[in-house]
């Protein structure tokens, strides 16, 4: 080994900024799971079964499948994001990269940022194959910017509040379970919010009746990428 | 280098590490033994700045833990029984990855000299989860050195591995370390600890109970005390 050019690799002034650390993190994600698909595969199957039970349970006329859309929608996002949290997760505990992760000199935040961004990714990626699966199923057109949009901004609150409860259950045996039970009462806002308001862009209310589901989610998304920002490195440590 | 004085560490009711006393200096190999149960890991976790004392001091290369941990993780490699690689990763992606996490330089150069160091450049394009369990640990060294740190930890680093695979891993360590740096190895194996490192330390039940350096070997009684912390 070339000793003399191998030292002062790092300096204060070289370690990675949190950006910088993020996108490794999240590069390395989807480079991991695009090989072997094991994680957005999962949800994916899980998704589609879900929608399908839904569409033989739920033998509706067209009128009201419209306004249970959102509700089995948020139902299948949901559980699918939750398979895919816990998942994430523990590809990191149980090969004991998590504390790699820890080891390095970066800003612990940024591991926090780019496993929720990509769990968003794998979110979004179901998302954009449900939503077609869907539409055919149900004969319900769900191909509109707006509704879109609501779907984006419930994910990321989703995924946020997610992956902090979801580093906190993987240190523990019973992690399967206890995200679930966690994340669920704490995404309540989240996904009641983004029920209302995509059920209303469905069925073609006034603005204003979606405008205060609307405000919840965006204020919830903040509050949230706040709080996980400043508890992260405590939720971690030993 | 390393300083440690009356290190407690409690996990609620359990006090695994009892006001530890513990100094290496630089370029030193310290092969700190003990039984299971011991606290070598919960010791070397501290170190590491993965886990945060109770009670007492710990300064690593110069700097204090836990204020300073940033600043300890960068002159830090760390390699655990687990190797900490991706196995859906190449041994050159899972090398480019935690060089782009420690911001090194020279990034293609560096990753070819440390695959040539481990002796994985034949396979640098080749899947983690394709290694056997000593190339494995192999490539984990070059993970833990890839930004060239001033201080190393290894806990157990030859858990799981058959005889020719320890072998290797012992030509790896020595050559790191021969560069100079400080090493801190846990193991249950004094023999294999008995090649490499130039202290010897025992730690039970929290606290280091016997220590002694290459030189002394033959004179100190290590391995009667080392069976009798086993016993106890």
């Amino acid at each position: 080994m070339k000793q003399k050019e191998a030292s002062h690799l790092v300096s204060p002034a070289a370690q990675p900024s949190l950006l910088k650390a993020t996108l490794a993190i999240v590069q390395k994600d989807l480079v991991a799971e695009f090989r072997s698909f094991e994680l957005i595969s999962a949800m994916l199957v899980f998704s589609l079964l879900v929608i399908i039970i839904f569409n033989f349970a739920l033998e509706l006329d067209i009128k009201t499948r419209q306004s249970v859309t959102a509700g089995v929608l948020w139902t299948t996002f949901a559980f699918a994001g939750t398979l895919g949290l816990n998942r994430s997760m523990s590809v990191e505990k149980d090969r004991g990269c998590m504390d790699g992760l820890l080891l390095a000199p970066v800003d612990r935040s940024s591991i926090y940022f780019g496993k929720a961004i990509s769990n968003l990714a794998f979110m979004l990626i179901v998302e954009a194959v449900v939503l077609p699966v869907y539409s055919l199923l149900y004969n319900v057109n769900l191909f509109r910017f707006d509704l879109i949009g609501v779907i984006l901004l419930g994910s990321i609150g989703y995924t946020a509040v997610g992956t902090l409860l979801s580093t906190m259950s993987a240190q523990t045996r019973t992690r399967e379970i206890l995200l679930p039970i966690l994340l669920f009462p704490v995404a309540i806002p989240v996904l009641l919010a983004s029920v209302k308001a995509s059920g209303g862009l469905l069925v073609g209310a006034e603005f204003a009746e979606i405008l205060a589901p609307l405000n919840i989610l965006i204020v919830y998304d903040v509050i949230f990428i706040a709080v996980a920002f400043m508890v992260f490195d405590y939720v971690v440590e030993e | 280098m390393i300083e440690v004085k009356k290190l407690v560490k409690r996990f609620g009711l359990k006090t695994i590490l009892r006001g530890l006393d513990f100094s290496v200096e630089p370029g030193e190999f310290v092969a700190l033994l003990g039984p299971n149960g011991a606290g070598k890991t919960t010791f070397l976790r501290i170190l590491a700045t993965l886990s945060r004392p109770s009670l007492g001091s710990v300064h690593v290369a110069g700097h204090s833990l836990p204020n300073e941990a940033a600043q300890v993780r960068a002159k830090l490699g760390v390699v655990s029984h687990m190797p900490l690689l991706y196995p859906d990763l190449t041994a050159e992606e899972n090398l480019r990855f935690y060089g782009r996490m420690y911001g090194i330089g020279n990034m293609e150069t560096r990753i070819t000299d440390v695959l040539e160091m481990v002796g994985l450049e034949p396979r640098r394009k080749d899947l983690v989860r394709t290694f056997s369990r000593g190339m494995q640990q192999r490539l984990a060294i070059g993970r833990a050195v890839i930004h060239d740190p001033e201080v190393m930890l290894f806990d157990e680093p030859y858990t799981g591995l058959d005889q020719d695979a320890s072998e290797m891993l012992d030509d790896v360590l020595r050559s790191v370390a021969a560069d100079g740096r400080t090493v801190v190895m846990t193991s249950h194996d004094l023999a294999r600890a008995e090649d490499i490192a130039t202290r010897f330390d025992i730690l039970s039940r929290g606290v280091i109970t016997a220590s002694t350096t290459r030189k002394q070997l033959k004179k100190t009684n290590l391995l009667g005390f080392y069976k009798q912390a086993l016993a106890d």
